[in-house]
């Protein structure tokens, strides 16, 4: 029997739409202003919005706080990331309890980027719990009302617990095995890390396919030429397809800036509404998550683009 | 073994400054064999010292009470009239030698892992002493503490090409690794299998094992 739907996202799959996701991440500030700035370009595109949690372990404002802030100022519901990186298991059901109060239903789990990757690489990292136990955790909270020593939680816990796959991981089998580790454990749902290359994402979904998750694609946007260029040099496993860099740099040559800016968003917007389009004609993803964080405002294109 | 790195020489003159008569205790054991304190060490350090060194000894393992107390009985009025103690051992055998002389210690080396030794120059941590180990699970690869992050449910999303994020993807998974062991072995379903938490109060320090 599939779980009772508590968050919009989890609402709007359930009735069988194909929704899209959006990022926002908080900065290094002491203010909303970004946050919330962020929030309004993307409300009304997007059915819920990721808030991410200390990426690449640098410390920023808080994941919790900033979707709180988004769903109550600018009435966007998040999908609060949360890593296990810097908290134990006590820190963890806190943070989620308070999650929970304060009308949070979606929070991603997340292992987190290493601490040798931070901005305070002497921090100690944590790692009581990993993503599958994160699960676990959060399932038992829901279904059972407990914690994991089985401690009674006043109140029902209404939270949907996704995790990150990732398409690109090599060797792919390892990545499906813990994918299908994390599913029995009772994940809702499923995001994944940025994929380019439609047939790859197919193939990804292939692997996936036995398991009645809501799974949705992560793609990003590149505001340039450079951006590609970057992820293609620099993130492992990720290949961005060599025509796409080519249109975007072609776009670049354009001199007016407001014309250049606008053939970009071409590009982006031609690129990934095919992606999106061969993906709803041919897999069983249930949406597309747009990691687009400096890029927010080609959100609203790509998703007009596809929802005519 | 207890692999152990010598500190800086600076750091070792800054410490020994203040006192006049120095005795030098090296280990016999771990510490020889990671040539950081042995008796070649041992003497090496006495000639950097000078005429501050009144006595050295190489301890064949200064963990172990009884041997301390062995090794030391001869040297006991040199170590009377030392003002403070260089040890080049691990913590735990500088602790040792704290608790049986009541002396002034200064560590000579960083204790850093429990691990393996390839050849001298390569060691590689192998054991978190999690009080827990899992090894006939994860085909004999700790997950523990060959993993950077520790996971008993891995990988993570930072492995890439089968390496691990933390070493900038240089260093292999522990996650891949152990996936390449189970399946050689036929034991894939352990791999997929579900590791609940691991209960930390195991580790609660400090640790005692006393069994009578």
């Amino acid at each position: 029997m599939p779980r009772e739907a508590y968050s919009e996202l989890m609402k709007a799959i359930a009735a069988g739409k194909f929704v899209f996701t959006g990022e926002i991440q908080p900065k290094k500030a002491a203010h909303f202003d970004d946050v919330i700035r962020v929030a309004k370009v993307l409300k009304g595109h997007v059915v819920a919005c990721n808030v991410t949690d200390n990426p690449r372990a640098h410390a920023y404002l808080s994941s919790l706080s900033a979707a709180h802030i988004i769903q109550r100022e600018v009435g966007m519901e998040a999908i609060c990331q949360m890593t296990v990186r810097d908290r134990n298991r006590l820190a963890l059901l806190s943070e989620l309890l308070g999650a929970a109060a304060l009308g949070i239903r979606n929070v991603l789990t997340m292992s987190g980027d290493h601490t040798s990757l931070s901005d305070n690489p002497g921090a100690m990292p944590v790692y009581d719990l990993d993503t599958a136990q994160f699960v676990y955790m959060v399932r038992r909270m829901v279904d059972e009302g407990v914690d994991l020593e089985g401690n009674k939680i006043e109140g029902k816990v209404k939270l949907h617990v996704g995790i990150v796959g990732n398409p690109n991981a090599d060797p792919l089998e390892v990545e499906l095995l813990k994918i299908e580790r994390k599913l029995k454990v009772g994940a809702d749902f499923m995001q994944t890390q940025v994929v380019f290359d439609v047939e790859k994402a197919k193939g990804f979904l292939r692997g996936v396919r036995g398991y009645p998750v809501p799974i949705l694609l992560g793609i990003l946007p590149c505001r340039s030429y450079g951006v590609a260029e970057f992820i293609a040099k620099n993130a492992p496993g990720m290949s961005v397809p060599e025509d796409f860099m080519e249109e975007l740099r072609k776009a670049e040559e354009v001199e007016d800036n407001s014309r250049r800016k606008s053939r970009i968003e071409d590009v982006n917007v031609r690129y990934f509404a095919d992606f999106i389009r061969e993906v709803k004609r041919t897999t069983h993803a249930s949406g597309i998550h747009i990691m687009a964080v400096g890029y927010e405002g080609v959100v609203k294109a790509l998703v007009e683009s596809v929802s005519k | 073994m207890i692999i152990t790195k010598s500190k800086v020489p600076e750091k070792i003159l800054e410490m020994t400054k203040p006192y006049k008569r120095i005795f030098i205790v090296g280990c016999g054991t771990c510490s020889t064999a990671c040539q950081t304190g042995g008796e070649e060490q041992v003497k090496e350090m006495a000639e950097r010292l000078g005429v501050k060194v009144i006595g050295k000894a190489v301890v064949e393992s200064p963990c172990d009470l009884r041997l301390v107390k062995r090794d030391l009985g001869g040297s006991r009025q040199l170590l009377e009239e030392a003002d403070a103690l260089l040890i080049l051992s691990c913590g735990a055998g500088a602790q040792a030698l704290a608790e049986h002389t009541g002396k002034i210690i200064i560590p000579g080396l960083d204790t850093v892992f429990v691990g393996e030794i390839e050849r001298i120059g390569r060691f590689y941590e192998r054991c978190r002493a999690c009080a827990d180990c899992v090894i006939y699970e994860t085909g004999g690869i700790c997950p523990v503490v060959r993993c950077s992050k520790g996971l008993l449910n891995g990988p993570c999303g930072g492995m890439a090409n089968g390496k691990c994020e933390a070493s900038g993807h240089t260093r292999d998974c522990a996650w891949v690794l152990i996936y390449n062991a189970l399946k050689k072995q036929g034991r894939l379903d352990l791999f997929a299998k579900f590791r609940p938490p691991m209960d930390r109060s195991k580790k609660a320090q400090p640790q005692e094992v006393v069994n009578r």
